[in-house]
Order: C-alpha cells, then sequence, then structure tokens
C-alpha cells in the first residue's frame, strides 16, 4: 500500500476538521472495502479519517416504531441485534449474508451505504424500506440518496452519522449470491411500509441500485409470486459481464423478487 | 509512523509502524509470528483469521494502528500446555493437506463454535461449510477440515 497518515479522532468534529479542504482524505470505518482497495493501488488516500473512535457512532436503538442504527455498526452486530430482529427480521438475514464472518465482523452499515457498490446488498434495504441517511449536517431520504455507481448524494467531506429504518408491514430480500465474492448477482429486496409497496433491485442495474415499478405495482395489488409472472423486466440499463448477461440479470429479478415476496408472506 | 499498543497472545507488544502497516504485516514482520499467514491480495482467502478482542478477522484488511489497545489471539496462541481441540482434531481427521490455509481454518473454526454454542444454534456440517465461505483451502480438502471442526466442537 501507499504511504497514508492515520488519524482517529475522538468527535464528529475533529473527524470533519481533518476532511475538511483535504482532497487527498478518506473516512474509514469498518475498511473492508476501501483496505483491498488500498492495497491493490486502485485508491490511494493521503490521509485516513477513522470515525470508529466517535463516540456513538455504533449502536442500534428503537425510537418508537423506528430502527436507528449508527453508520460504525457492523454487518455482525446488525445479524445479531434483538431489535432489528424484532423490527425488521429481513435486515438482520441481510447483514448476515454479506461476505464471510470475519467481514462481517469489521464492515460497517455506513461504509456500505457510502460506497454504494453496485452489487453491495444494503443499498437495496435502504431504498425498498424507505430509510433516511441521517449526516453529520443534514437527513437525506433513500429516494436522493444514490446517484449512480459508487456515487451518493454525500457532499465532500459530509459524514455519515446513523441510519433510520421506519417500520414495515412486511419485508424480505433475496439474494442470488456470486458465489466468489458472496455480493448480489442479484438481489431485491421487497417491502410493505409506510409508502407503500417498494421493491429494490441491487446487483443488476448500471447505474446501481434502482427502484421497479413493475414489480411494485404487481406487488401493490396482490402480493403474491405469482402476481409477479408476467410483470415485464426490461433489459435495458442492466449490467452484462462474465458473471451475467442482461437477459440472465432480469430473469434472476423476477425470481429473486418471487423468492422475497414469498418469504415474507411466510413468516 | 505511529507508536502501537496491544496485547498479543497475552504478551504485551509495541512498536513504531508506518500507518499504512496491516495487522498481518505487523503479525508476521513486527512480531515474527509467521503462523498468521496471506494467501492472497483481495481479503478473500482468510488464512490470515486471527481473533481480535474474541471476533475473528482478517489480518490482512485491519491496519494496526487501529487497534491500538486490542487483544489480539493468533494461531501461536490457541495452545495452552497443549494443543487447543481443534489443532488435535485437524491432526486426528487429517484437516489438512498442504497446510496453508490451516491457522486461518482453526481460528474460524474456534470462532464458529463459540459462536454457534453462544446463539445456542447447531453447528452441523452444513452449517460449517457455509461458515467457511471466508476462507479457501486450495488443495480443495474442505471435506476433512469440515469433519476436524464437527469433531472439534463435540469436545470443546
Amino acid at each position: 500500500m501507499y504511504e497514508t497518515r492515520y488519524h482517529k479522532p475522538a468527535t464528529i468534529d475533529d473527524a470533519a476538521a481533518l476532511l475538511s479542504g483535504n482532497d487527498e482524505a478518506m473516512l474509514l470505518a469498518g475498511g473492508q472495502t476501501l483496505l483491498p482497495t488500498m492495497k491493490q493501488h486502485l485508491a490511494a488516500p493521503g490521509d485516513l479519517v477513522d470515525i470508529r473512535g466517535i463516540d456513538g457512532m455504533a449502536g442500534i436503538r428503537a425510537e418508537g416504531d423506528t430502527l436507528v442504527i449508527g453508520a460504525a455498526t457492523t454487518h455482525a452486530d446488525v445479524a445479531r441485534s434483538d431489535a432489528v430482529r424484532k423490527h425488521c427480521p429481513a435486515l438482520a438475514e441481510l447483514a448476515e449474508g454479506i461476505g464471510d464472518a470475519a467481514v462481517r465482523n469489521m464492515g460497517t452499515i455506513g461504509g456500505s451505504l457510502a460506497n454504494n457498490d453496485p452489487s453491495a446488498c444494503y443499498p437495496a434495504a435502504l431504498l425498498a424500506l424507505g430509510g433516511t441517511v441521517v449526516t453529520n449536517t443534514r437527513e437525506i431520504t433513500a429516494d436522493d440518496f444514490f446517484e449512480g455507481l459508487f456515487t451518493t448524494a454525500l457532499d465532500e467531506g459530509e459524514i455519515i452519522t446513523a441510519v433510520r429504518f421506519p417500520a414495515v408491514k412486511k419485508a424480505a430480500y433475496a439474494k442470488f449470491a456470486q458465489p466468489a465474492s458472496r455480493f448480489a448477482l442479484v438481489a431485491v429486496f421487497v417491502a410493505d411500509g409506510p409508502g407503500g409497496v417498494r421493491v429494490a433491485v441491487t446487483g443488476a442495474g448500471e447505474d446501481g441500485v434502482f427502484r421497479h415499478e413493475g414489480l411494485e405495482a404487481a406487488l401493490s395489488g396482490d402480493w403474491s409470486a405469482a402476481a409477479l409472472d408476467d410483470v415485464e423486466i426490461s433489459e435495458d440499463g442492466l449490467m452484462s459481464d462474465f458473471h451475467g448477461s442482461a437477459d440472465y440479470r432480469a430473469n434472476l429479478i423476477r425470481a429473486m423478487a418471487k423468492r422475497a415476496a414469498e418469504a415474507a408472506s411466510a413468516r | 509512523m505511529t507508536k502501537v499498543t496491544m496485547k498479543v497472545n497475552g504478551r504485551k507488544v509495541g512498536a513504531d509502524v508506518p500507518d499504512q502497516t496491516l495487522l498481518s504485516e505487523f503479525l508476521r514482520e513486527n512480531l515474527r509470528l509467521t503462523g498468521t499467514h496471506v494467501g492472497c491480495d483481495t481479503s478473500q482467502c482468510g488464512a490470515c483469521a486471527v481473533h481480535v478482542n474474541g471476533k475473528v478477522v482478517k489480518a490482512c484488511t485491519a491496519l494496526a494502528v487501529s487497534l491500538e489497545g486490542a487483544e489480539v489471539t493468533t494461531i501461536e496462541g490457541v495452545a495452552n500446555g497443549e494443543l487447543h481441540p481443534m489443532q488435535v482434531a485437524f491432526n486426528d481427521n487429517h484437516g489438512l493437506q498442504c497446510g496453508f490455509c490451516t491457522p486461518g481454518m482453526i481460528m474460524a473454526g474456534i470462532d464458529m463454535v463459540n459462536r454457534y454454542r453462544e446463539e445456542g444454534r447447531e453447528l452441523d456440517a452444513a452449517a460449517i461449510r457455509h461458515e467457511l465461505e471466508g476462507n479457501i483451502c486450495r488443495c480443495t480438502g474442505y471435506h476433512n477440515i469440515v469433519k476436524s471442526i464437527q469433531d472439534a466442537a463435540a469436545k470443546m
């Protein structure tokens, strides 16, 4: 790895000050994407600002019906949390399926969302559940947060502090894992919540995670796997690579949506 | 350079290291604990698995300086006078071929047995195979690795 300077600020203001005006600085949370990227010399931040030393950045609590998860909370802690299992078991199951046990002990929800990998799991949960990203300066709704491949609405130096998920009537996540990486080849998160039925697809879109209106309309009328049989799923805008062609991914979107719809009903 | 101190296998250790030093490099090059293996450059193989504050992590995907004050256990630290039951089980069941992945397999194996016990879940062969997704045996000797972990789980 190239040389870097490591900082572990104790407050969010100190972290923001370290990032301010420093184009070479990057935030470090679990590091399960950033460090491998640095090892491959695909990233070379001059400064790393580790947010894990900041009070209150990790942890899970329920505020009424809303689940609040600190940005530096690990996937393992989300998967094991009684509060998450009670409020949104689909989210606990999603966290349990990320990477492997060692990665889950380090990787964080805030890091996954900020990175917005087109095949990551958490973006689908945030979008389908209609969650809100809380930063050091504002709140950003899921619909406004994702802006394309590895791109989000976060400004330079803006720090995610927590993620809020509203209570939903039912939800489930079905992932067809790419067998080597455990990232989603295609995965679908379905939810029936305060904003109605929302279906988010990850692993398939050329611009990253997206909502599928056809699947949402079908499930709104009849929440069943059979209701999804005749939904038109276009190949336009879907990724096509050596892991899977666009038409294969389009088929997987339907298959995963059906599995998720069934799993949500069976809960 | 940053001074980092941690407790490795019960012993207090410290060194001035470049900030980009990985935990795996700190263990192998500063402490000469070469049982922690590095078998890939992509954080996928798990040969470098160690326990940090009681949880399995990939030592190649953590900065040493970020672990100030941490308690780290490596393969050199699991035997306590006699071999750990997981080590015995790998020996008894021929759970290794070339042996390169073995330290990571043993550290992951101990972690999964402890975790499943804590959560009251049954660690059957299917669960072990699922849990091993972060550890690659390039000899493909998984069958006996699974048997070894199952055997150890009964004796731990």
